[in-house]
């Protein structure tokens, strides 16, 4: 017989899931969250935290550029992380850049999500022509390598803006790049999960009642077909953050105005054999903790929401 | 004594709490008896079975007690050791023939690897052996047969090679979980009869777990009655099924649908679940559930179906000669009267649930015409007169895990089809309406605020009747609404589709495999085969005097209940 408990207030009842267990009792994926609520929590509050504002020219001197990491010789102090060759700090340049890279990627995943989503969801639902078609386009999608197609989207998108504008709109170009080269993952997840879902009883009735289709995919369908989504949405946010930085290193994602984890290292990729390898070793190391940690939470998700795995 | 059980505890560990599946459990079997474990589910049945066998999935564990096998206590052997008992000494038969067997692996690559680790054959002779066993099980040509893969037999065939691998070590007991459950009726009596028969040529003890009286009162010489993993009753079956002493034995019994006459409510079953949750009964006349329909049908035929057909394709091809399509439904007519209850039955298979999905509009018909109340279902949906039409006309499905979105609330769900249609007023009508609803099919309105896990399988078959209620229909189409639950849940279930019936004047169709239960609920039954109806007959009629050879053949195939005396059964009225 069960042994009974006092009921449970509602932290421990958040604690006594099954999910939050889980959590709780895996430690690589507490230290995985961990450091990326730190790294996403440094680089959002970067105007609040970082010492210097890279963007401000009031800020910079040129006599301090290229000065190593503080506990080097010739390194001062105030920057922690040495300089550029501009002079900027590196540690403030780091979590600006941070900022922006995981606004892209955190932007470029909601697109490819909800794009990928919606269609899948329709695909499941309605099958034959309906799902022909958008699971064809998808698999031709996937014929391509992301990255080739996301230059091919950014570039068209740049050479359709003018001159002036390119700059300022270039973060949005390659958000879209990203999401748009991200949907067909999710599409295909959905709708498998979609066609698992009509199949059951609780489709059926709501059929019965004679709800219209658009109610059923959005009120029964969509909430039960979300788990495997935010699995890869999470692992999605990793890719995303790779492949603005794969775009930036190119040289076709964030210009150096406004550098990006992705700007700052190939930046500091041609200053690699001077000798001044702290301006490129430093946002590397900071994309890879990002990447890891983020993927790390993502493996982690998976097997907590995996039923058959627990 | 060949197998002695004393005392036995089985506790699953979990991370909340500690389960004792099975507590203080005394068994002994003779050779040559069979043995009846009965039990609903979650009494612990198979997991006396798996005690014996050291099979205990983690985290379970035997706590106490002991097993004497032949004298000698197998408890706590170490795995070396049990692993010879397993096959040489004890036996077992699992329930799914599908999954026991090694579908890469021949018939008699499987059995001779078994004979020969048992027994040290050579090739030859275990090969000899192994022909042996399948005929000793019935299967004919059993040795060009030994080249056959597992998918090129049926499922009562699959199920005799398992038992013959069970006999392959030549052991002195058998355990069969569930031998036949995932069997049509005819092969179910088949394979009891091999198990009784080799019970008694070979003398051997049998122990048989499963969830059906039917099944022990065929084959059990004794009968042991599980209840919340405690044996409350062991006896000769005829003694324990005939005039059962336990309060839980006798509300089982009383439980089982009965064929041979048709009672106004199973009696009272007040030892399950805690018990048949109390009703609220509703005052018809002035509740919102018995407010007027605005249209009554004609001439008293709530449903009319007239020559409906409906093929499956089974292979697509471009080319209409080249499609193989499969008619599930064939030119069936059939009408039902305002008020009653008209049954489907059938085997698996036979179209009958294709049938209510047609009605229901899930699927669309090829052919045929089919009018609720009066009025064309397959006219154009979206005319109002349609869409009238079929709120009259709700579901209750089989399945109570799928049919329910996990991720609404009770109350959410319930209230679904008053918010689609409008039928309230206002938001707090509505919110009384879902309470009312809740009180009226025995679930409380609290249960309102909680999701569908947190019920039981009966407790969610409650929620979805009340779902179907909640667009106040006139017919109710009962798709196997019971095949998925215990015996007992099953009579609490069909007693409040009768009141339900009774109360609101609903019409049901009522689908079913199982004749005993078509025998209590239905007024008239029509028997289905192929997609296509045999015979339509009056309830009496159909079970006494059949008509149609089939409907004789399926009365014939249904588990004998002559061990229940009449006098064993408490009264109708409850």
């Amino acid at each position: 017989m069960a042994t009974t408990k006092p009921p449970l207030g509602f932290w421990g009842r958040l604690a006594d899931n099954d999910v939050a267990h889980s959590f709780l009792t895996t430690p690589s994926a507490m230290i995985a969250a961990g450091i990326a609520v730190l790294c996403i929590g440094a680089a959002l509050l970067a105007p609040l935290i970082a010492p210097f504002n890279p963007f401000d020219p009031s800020q910079i001197s040129l006599w301090d550029g290229k000065l190593p990491p503080a506990w080097i010789e010739g390194g001062q102090a105030q920057y922690l992380l040495g300089t550029d060759n501009q002079g900027r700090d590196m540690l403030s340049t780091i979590l600006y850049g941070g900022r922006l890279s995981i606004i892209v990627g955190l932007a470029a995943v909601c697109l490819g999500m909800v794009l990928g989503v919606v269609l899948g969801v329709i695909s499941g639902y309605f099958g034959g022509t309906v799902d022909s078609i958008i699971m064809r386009a998808a698999d031709v999608q996937l014929t391509i390598p992301g990255i080739l197609l996301a230059i091919l989207i950014n570039g068209v998108g740049r050479a359709v803006l003018p001159l002036e504008m390119r700059d300022e709109f270039a973060i949005y170009v390659v958000i879209v790049a990203i999401g748009l080269t991200d949907w067909p993952q999710f599409a295909r997840v959905v709708r498998g999960a979609t066609m698992v879902e009509v199949s059951k009883e609780y489709v059926q009735a709501a059929r019965v009642i004679d709800l219209p289709g658009w109610m059923i995919m959005v009120r029964h369908i969509l909430p039960n077909v979300m788990r495997p989504v935010l699995v890869l949405a999470t692992i999605g946010l990793a890719l995303a953050v790779i492949a603005e930085a794969t775009l930036s290193f190119l040289g076709q994602g964030i210009p150096p105005t406004t550098p990006s984890l992705g700007t700052l290292i190939r930046v500091g990729n041609e200053f690699l054999f001077s000798g001044l390898w702290w301006i490129t070793f430093f946002p590397a190391i900071a994309l890879v903790v990002l990447v890891f940690s983020v993927n790390l939470l993502g493996d982690w998700m998976r097997d907590a929401l995996n039923p058959k795995l627990r | 004594m060949l197998l002695d059980i004393k005392g036995l505890d089985v506790a699953f560990l979990t991370r909340r709490e500690t389960v004792k599946a099975a507590r203080n459990v005394s068994l002994q079997v003779e050779a040559g008896e069979v043995l009846g474990l009965v039990g609903e589910s979650g009494a612990g049945k198979s997991t006396i079975g798996n005690a014996i066998m050291d099979l205990l999935e983690k985290p379970g564990e035997v706590t106490a007690g002991e097993i004497l096998f032949k004298g000698k206590n197998i408890r706590g052997l170490s795995e070396d050791e049990m692993r010879r008992i397993r096959g040489d000494e004890i036996g077992m038969i699992f329930q799914d023939p599908q999954t026991s067997l090694n579908p890469l692996l021949t018939i008699g690559q499987q059995l001779v690897e078994t004979i020969q680790k048992s027994l040290g054959l050579r090739d030859k002779a275990a090969a000899d052996r192994a022909v042996e066993l399948l005929e000793g099980v019935g299967i004919t040509e059993a040795r060009a047969r030994l080249q056959a893969y597992p998918h090129q037999f049926s499922g009562g065939m699959r199920q005799r090679v398992v038992i013959a691998l069970a006999l392959a070590g030549d052991p002195d007991l058998i355990i069969a979980d569930e031998p036949t459950t995932a069997l049509d009726v005819s092969i179910q009596a088949q394979i009891l009869d091999l198990i009784k028969g080799l019970c008694r040529s070979r003398n051997l003890g049998v122990i048989i777990v499963t969830h059906d009286i039917g099944v022990i009162a065929n084959i059990a010489d004794r009968v042991a009655v599980m209840y919340r993993g405690e044996v409350v009753e062991t006896g000769p079956v005829a003694q324990v099924l005939g005039a059962p002493t336990h309060a839980y034995t006798k509300s089982l019994i009383a439980a089982v649908p009965r064929a041979d006459k048709r009672l106004k409510r199973f009696a009272a079953i007040d030892y399950i679940e805690g018990g048949d949750a109390p009703r609220r009964r509703i005052d018809v006349q002035n509740h919102w559930l018995g407010a007027a329909q605005d249209f009554r049908p004609p001439k008293g035929i709530a449903v009319d179906v007239k020559n409906i057909s409906l093929s499956f394709v089974l292979q697509k091809a471009i080319l209409k000669r080249n499609r193989k399509m499969l008619k599930a439904v064939n030119d069936v007519s059939f009408q039902i009267r305002e008020g009653e209850t008209f049954g489907l039955v059938g085997e698996s298979g036979s179209g009958k649930s294709t049938i209510a999905r047609c009605i229901a509009r899930l699927y669309n018909v090829d052919q045929g015409s089919i009018q609720a109340m009066g009025r064309d279902l397959l006219a154009d949906p979206r005319a109002p007169e349609t869409r009238k039409a079929r709120r009259a006309l709700q579901m209750v499905f089989q399945d109570p895990y799928s049919s329910l979105n996990g991720r609404m609330r009770v109350g959410e769900i319930v209230a679904e089809p008053i918010r689609f249609f409008k039928l309230t007023a206002d938001e707090a009508e509505t919110q009384r309406i879902i309470g009312d609803l809740l009180d009226h099919v025995g679930l409380g309105a609290s249960a309102a605020k909680r999701y569908p896990h947190e019920f039981s399988g009966g407790q969610r078959q409650r929620i979805s009747i009340a779902r179907a209620l909640a667009s106040r229909p006139r017919i109710l189409i009962c798709d196997e609404p019971t095949s998925a639950l215990d015996v007992s849940i099953q009579a609490q279930i069909l007693n409040l589709l009768k009141d339900l019936q009774d109360e609101l004047g609903l019409t049901m169709l009522f689908i079913s495999h199982d004749l005993p239960v078509i025998r209590q609920m239905c007024d008239r039954i029509a028997v289905m085969k192929d997609g296509a109806i045999c015979e339509i007959g009056e309830n009496e009629q159909l079970f006494t005097a059949p008509q149609h050879p089939y409907t004789r053949h399926l009365l014939d195939l249904m588990p004998r209940m002559d061990l229940l005396e009449p006098s064993a059964v408490m009264p109708a009225e409850g």
